[in-house]
């Protein structure tokens, strides 16, 4: 299927949204990121990206409820679908394999 | 700052995200921004969160952020068989669509059709053929392929005030400019000589016209050679035909090396043939002499003319060398005249001879001067057409914009449905410019076939020989190009402006087209009429002209006069011609003369009267050189005086004048008065009046003077009067065997004065024949757009008519009330075109000094002309309407 190519920041985005589960916005998604990543991350990208994602069908969104904080605006609320799920999973079990393979001279030995 | 302000995002920031952001996007956006500044301010302080608002802002510009939803119903894009977008309005399966329903719209309102397709046709028949025509006209000399470097040598000189140019020139200058001017890579001297000569193979002689020319021009000219000699004027008894001459004189055969025998008297070789030059060329030639024949031929040549600097007769072409600057050269060869004539200071100071160079790209459309500029020429008349089939174009595609606007209502009900169904307005806009485009191509090949069955005939009004260019590739692109345009402009309009429709409001109740679409198709009407009658009135001005110019008295019959070049063997056997050609009854008088009855070819300065000043040197007078009975044959009325007499034998130092000599030498008693020309004492023995011998007929008359030739060189042509009881056809026929007789190397060839003086109105003709049938199209084509849009309005108003005859109203005042709109237009038309017409006439008229005044009368004529082609039009229409029975049209409900 075209469209399962997942860029990096594609996968960070679908993996924050799957993290924040019921409550995954964009907003929410940029603050969650940030803390994690500790760079500031802008809205435009995360919110490019997750439309890119529902185009894919890696997502889907509904809207959510409003808050006062939002000027009384809803949130469009994402949830990872099952091909968004399995995109995933594939790209771990590549970085798994990736992992498994690599030798152990390679690092060192420092890795354990 | 407030702390109201401080606390919330930047204003400014916040009013570009609501008018950027796309309306399906704006409300999650507009609330993820507003929720991370509340939370960062929370953290960090409202002024960093008001900087980070900006920054976010602008990291959020991005085509994704403003781009529309592409459907309601989202669907992935990348899914085949899902796609539910708008297919784009060019896609194969719409286009189809849009032919489909333009061919059935075509069928079902078929006079509408035959108008639109028709008229257009029309309209781009006559915008083609003035296409070729001024391709004809543009393109001449284009085929030498020295164009770019070929120049004519002219000649400005000042004489009692006037600065003229001229082609004729000394015929020493072109030796001269050889032999020391390094700027040219070529010179080639000719003649100017006019009339024809003739030619003998055999026992058959031939009228054809040639000149003498330098060897030079054959290279020049880029001349084809098709048979002989690459170089076929260096001897001089040669004489090289074109293809057209030499099939005429020797059939099959070869002619390279047979010997003809010229004017009966000097015997050529035949070296090459070359090919007929093109009909628009300048160089045209039956033959060419070499220049050198000149010489042996004519001992006068040698003797009087060769280092002669004052006798201006031949004409120089050059050819400058790759890279010279024109502007250069003219400033070395401006003086090469006045240095051979510095002896005289009067020419130095009053006549100033200059020569100068005339382009090749400038002989056709640019060849006249006033005072040593160039002032144009027949480019006018190119311009002037071209913008007449821009105006007929233009009325045509008017045409269809009114008329496709005025069936918009009913196609409005398409449109809604259309639209209610989805489609978009672009998608509207493409069929309505694909149907004006599939009606443009159909009236192109109708056109063609117009253009095709139309081109002999309009190669026979404008003597040429135009032909379609059906290889020329550029010619299809131009008229692929010419098509589209003219069917993207014609249906722009409706186009536009039937895309404009609500689908809601049609459907509902059908469009009222009220008076803001009634207005612009007003317009149109009023452009379209006011084009046509600008034209109208142009034409009946320039055929006043002409009438005018044939209506003035010219002070000679030319009727019953003929002209016969004259011979070597004419002018020995004169009195025995004469007596015998006046005893055959056919003619009752004959004389020698110059030119031609109805021209003067010759002018000169010089002389000098009872009181004139040493200025009055260079006072030029035409000179007819003539013999005894001239005044009789060319029939003029004397003033005052006699013609030239047998009796008196003083006659042979004799002059007549005319009115205008008399006037420019302010002599009171002119008879009897002693003139000094040419070291000679002349006396005036008679007056005529101002003969119109002009070049143009609308030329001022100039100083003439009639001189007493007795030297036989000055004998061009025998002017013969013939008997006027006698039908001409009958006086020709015993003429004939005289004329052989005694003029045994010339066929027996004359020309007609009324037919020779008719040839000088051609311009005239030509401009008011084109202007008439331009005119006359204009006129049709916009009568049938009315024709059309009175019959629309008349169904339109079915109902209205209905009920008004219900109520009482007449035929007449049903046809007035449909008849009272356009009649106003075209009066509004009139209003317009009046003065445009009258201020581009007036300068039309500027280049002629004998010409008419316009009157009211003519825009009275006009006004009458177009409100009656208007009401005959409209009339018919309007009566069917009126005529409809109520009941009829009111049942229908």
């Amino acid at each position: 299927m075209k469209g399962t190519q997942l860029g990096e920041f594609e996968e960070i985005v679908l993996l924050t949204i799957a993290l924040l589960y019921d409550d995954a916005y964009s907003a929410a998604v940029v603050e969650e990121l940030s803390q994690r990543l500790e760079r500031p991350m802008s809205l435009g990208a995360v919110h490019r990206t997750m439309q890119r994602l529902e185009e894919k069908r890696l997502v889907h969104s509904r809207f959510g409820e409003a808050t006062a904080e939002r000027g009384g605006r809803r949130k469009r609320l994402f949830t990872v679908t099952t091909a968004g799920e399995q995109v995933l999973q594939e790209a771990r079990r590549i970085r798994n394999e990736l992992w498994a393979d690599i030798p152990k001279a390679a690092f060192g030995g420092g890795v354990s | 700052m407030s702390q109201k302000q401080t606390n919330r995002p930047p204003g400014w920031a916040q009013r570009l995200l609501e008018r950027i952001t796309a309306p399906h996007l704006r409300e999650e956006i507009q609330g993820d921004m507003d929720e991370l500044f509340q939370k960062r301010a929370q953290r960090h302080g409202y002024p960093k969160a008001r900087l980070l608002y900006v920054v976010d802002l602008l990291l959020l510009l991005h085509p994704r952020l403003w781009r529309r939803e592409p459907n309601v119903n989202f669907k992935a894009r990348y899914t085949r068989y899902n796609d539910v977008s708008n297919p784009f309005f060019f896609h194969p399966t719409m286009i189809r669509n849009y032919v489909k329903i333009a061919f059935r719209n075509l069928v079902k309102n078929k006079a509408y059709s035959a108008i639109n397709i028709g008229g257009l046709a029309v309209g781009m028949a006559v915008a083609m053929l003035i296409g070729i025509w001024i391709n004809d006209e543009l393109s001449a000399n284009k085929h030498h392929k020295n164009y770019k470097t070929l120049y004519q040598v002219k000649l400005s000189q000042t004489f009692d005030g006037q600065r003229g140019t001229q082609d004729a020139l000394p015929f020493p200058v072109g030796e001269e400019l050889k032999s020391k001017y390094p700027d040219f890579k070529a010179v080639a001297m000719y003649d100017r000589g006019e009339g024809n000569r003739s030619l003998i193979v055999g026992n058959q002689k031939f009228l054809k016209q040639g000149l003498f020319i330098g060897e030079e021009a054959i290279d020049m000219f880029s001349l084809n050679i098709l048979n002989g000699d690459k170089n076929p004027l260096k001897e001089p008894y040669s004489i090289v035909l074109s293809d057209e001459t030499a099939k005429a004189l020797f059939g099959q055969q070869d002619p390279i090396g047979k010997i003809l025998k010229l004017d009966n008297k000097v015997d050529l070789k035949v070296t090459a043939v070359v090919a007929k030059q093109p009909k628009n060329a300048t160089l045209q030639f039956d033959y060419l002499l070499p220049w050198s024949l000149q010489e042996n031929m004519y001992d006068w040549v040698a003797k009087y003319v060769k280092t002669n600097w004052e006798n201006n007769g031949w004409g120089v072409f050059v050819q400058l060398k790759d890279g010279i600057d024109p502007a250069q050269t003219n400033a070395k060869i401006k003086d090469v005249i006045l240095s051979h004539l510095s002896n005289d200071p009067n020419t130095r100071k009053l006549v100033k001879p200059e020569l100068f160079l005339h382009p090749m790209a400038k002989w056709r459309l640019y060849s006249e001067f006033a005072e040593g500029k160039n002032t144009g020429g027949f480019i006018k008349y190119v311009r002037l057409f071209g913008i007449f089939g821009l105006f007929i174009l233009v009325i045509a595609c008017i045409n269809f914009m009114n008329l496709s606007t005025a069936r918009s209502e009913k196609r409005a009900k398409e449109v809604g449905v259309r639209k209610a169904v989805g489609s978009g307005r672009e998608q509207l806009i493409g069929q309505f410019l694909s149907e004006s485009t599939l009606i443009a191509f159909m009236a192109l090949v109708l056109a063609f076939g117009m253009v095709l069955i139309s081109l002999p005939y309009f190669n026979s009004l404008t003597t040429k020989t135009m032909a379609i260019e059906f290889g020329n590739p550029v010619f299809w692109g131009i008229m692929l190009v010419f098509t589209i345009f003219t069917g993207l402009l014609a249906g722009s309009y409706p186009a536009l402006y039937l895309s404009s429709f609500n689908p809601v409001k049609i459907l509902k109740g059908g469009v009222h087209v009220g008076k803001s679409a009634s207005l612009p198709r007003k317009i149109l009407v009023v452009v379209q009429f006011t084009f046509s009658i600008v034209l109208m009135i142009g034409t009946i001005i320039i055929y006043q002209q002409m009438q005018h110019g044939k209506n003035r008295p010219i002070g000679f019959t030319k009727q019953g006069l003929i002209s016969v070049s004259s011979s070597n063997d004419l002018t020995t056997n004169f009195e025995a011609l004469r007596n015998e050609l006046l005893a055959s009854g056919a003619v009752s008088s004959i004389c020698k003369s110059n030119s031609p009855p109805t021209q003067w070819w010759s002018s000169n300065g010089g002389w000098s009267w009872k009181g004139s000043t040493p200025e009055d040197k260079s006072a030029i007078f035409t000179t007819i050189a003539t013999n005894f009975d001239y005044i009789k044959t060319m029939g003029i009325k004397l003033k005052e005086g006699r013609d030239f007499s047998r009796d008196f034998t003083t006659d042979s130092s004799g002059v007549i004048l005319n009115e205008a000599a008399v006037k420019r030498m302010g002599l009171k008693h002119p008879v009897g008065e002693i003139l000094k020309w040419a070291g000679k004492d002349r006396t005036v023995v008679g007056v005529i009046p101002d003969i119109v011998v002009e070049w143009s007929p609308y030329q001022t008359v100039r100083p003439l003077t009639i001189i007493f030739e007795k030297d036989r060189n000055w004998v061009s042509f025998l002017c013969v009067r013939i008997n006027p009881a006698m039908a001409p056809s009958l006086a020709i026929q015993k003429m004939a065997p005289i004329f052989d007789k005694y003029n045994p190397g010339f066929p027996f060839d004359y020309k007609f004065s009324d037919t020779e003086y008719a040839k000088k109105f051609y311009y005239e003709e030509l401009i008011g024949n084109l202007s008439a049938i331009v005119s006359v199209l204009a006129i049709f084509i916009s009568c049938l757009g009315l024709f059309g849009l009175a019959s629309f309005m008349a169904e339109q108003r079915t109902k209205e008519i209905g009920i008004r005859k219900v109520l009482g109203a007449s035929v007449t005042s049903v046809w007035g009330l449909l008849s009272k709109d356009f009649v106003l237009l075209v009066i509004i038309s009139c209003l317009i075109a009046s003065p445009v017409a009258w201020y581009a006439m007036n300068q039309w008229l500027e280049s002629y000094t004998y010409k008419i005044t316009i009157g009211a009368g003519v825009f009275l004529i006009v006004l009458m002309m177009a409100l009656a082609i208007t009401l005959l039009t409209i009339s018919y229409q309007a009566i069917k309407a009126a005529l409809l029975n109520p009941v009829k049209s009111l049942r229908s409900e």
